[in-house]
């Protein structure tokens, strides 16, 4: 049952994602990918949508896989459970429990989710850019999306160094899709 | 009545005109909500900023609940967040209706695999940012590397394991830290 499958899998994204947005990246794709409901690189695409879109990126998200994969009905459950936690939390927080996050046991909870969100999404950014370097088929290294890969990456993290804001992210996106139709264009 | 409009209308504008996800969306909804509207102070943002950070789900729907519980309380909190939802909502919808048919178009393919190697580095940076502000005694360095080790392990053996059992261990290896540390009295060491 498709909607029931939506209703849980972003039940469970709303409900885990410290962080903000990159922190929900891995649990979309454990859902998507459980479900074999999108691959790495459609994936990839709509996180690239999402960015360049008004809107939380996890909200975008959610309804971009309920309406590939219900519709209409598909997306509003989708968007909805994964608003659902983070609207009932904070409720929780200001009509019953003003120091929930003070508890100290509470605490203790955040400080070891913090670093292992941290570490998941940086095991996510990694396996998604090697992935992008390697061929399954042919089982070789891509050398052209190796070179992209390091071209965009110097250019994104040395901008900092010489500009104060950096390249912003849709910024980089644009730039990526230049060199895209640059590249394999020609 | 004219409360839940405009905050509805208030936040449906946050929304619509916020791109880069929730950290963008906090200086907008400061500027909106403490300087111009004055519906909340100063303090009242700090407070939102440190919860929305430590409460899961969208940082966007996190303020929209709050800002909307403080004006108009239940009610309230319901029409901000479907206010601050519903422009994305509509967007990504029509979007998705006709992506798979413009991934066809042979530029455009060509042009999203550039960006699916941009979308890496945002994600790697994302991480390294948040490894930055992390602060990083021996639990919180352990909990990083074993989550990386393990996660990266699932990946390439392609094992079906969701990131919450990791997300889960991990809390509860920080609490039984905890009340060890406590059983020795060395509570401010952590």
């Amino acid at each position: 049952m498709i909607y029931l499958d939506l209703l849980i899998g972003f039940l469970e994204v709303g409900m885990f994602s410290f962080g903000g947005a990159y922190a929900a990246i891995p649990l979309i794709r454990d859902v998507v990918s459980a479900h074999e409901w999108l691959d790495d690189e459609m994936l990839s695409y709509m996180i690239a949508v999402s960015e360049s879109t008004p809107g939380p990126i996890m909200v975008n998200l959610a309804t971009y896989v309920g309406s590939n994969k219900g519709g209409l009905l598909g997306a509003f459950i989708a968007t909805a459970a994964v608003m659902l936690p983070a609207f009932f939390i904070i409720l929780f927080i200001m009509v019953l429990e003003k120091s929930f996050l003070k508890n100290l046991y509470v605490q203790a909870i955040m400080r070891g989710l913090k670093p292992c969100v941290t570490g998941i999404i940086l095991a996510t950014g990694v396996y998604m850019i090697l992935g992008n370097c390697y061929i399954k088929t042919e089982k070789s290294i891509d050398v052209t999306a190796v070179l992209i890969t390091c071209g965009l990456a110097l250019i994104y993290f040395g901008f900092r160094k010489f500009v104060k804001k950096g390249l912003s992210p849709i910024g980089l996106i644009c730039l990526a899709a230049v060199v895209g139709v640059a590249v394999y264009g020609i | 009545m004219s409360v839940l409009i405009e905050l509805f209308l208030t936040f449906a504008r946050i929304g619509t005109f916020t791109f880069g996800g929730g950290y963008a969306m906090l200086s907008i909804i400061e500027n909106i909500c403490v300087e111009q509207k004055k519906w909340i102070t100063h303090d009242e943002m700090m407070n939102i900023t440190v919860i929305a950070e430590s409460t899961p789900g969208p940082i966007a729907i996190n303020c929209a609940t709050y800002v909307g519980y403080k004006r108009g309380k239940l009610t309230g909190a319901f029409f901000a967040t479907l206010g601050v939802a519903i422009p994305s909502f509509i967007i990504i919808f029509a979007i998705s209706m006709f992506l798979e048919g413009f991934l066809e178009i042979v530029w455009i393919a060509h042009a999203f695999m550039g960006i699916k190697i941009a979308v890496g580095i945002l994600i790697l940076d994302a991480a390294l940012k948040m490894i930055g502000k992390m602060k990083k005694k021996p639990l919180q360095v352990g909990i990083l590397l074993a989550s990386f080790a393990v996660i990266t392990l699932i990946n390439m053996l392609k094992i079906h394991l969701s990131s919450i059992v990791v997300m889960l261990t991990s809390a509860l290896v920080s609490v039984a830290f905890f009340i060890v540390q406590k059983g020795h009295g060395k509570e401010e060491q952590i």
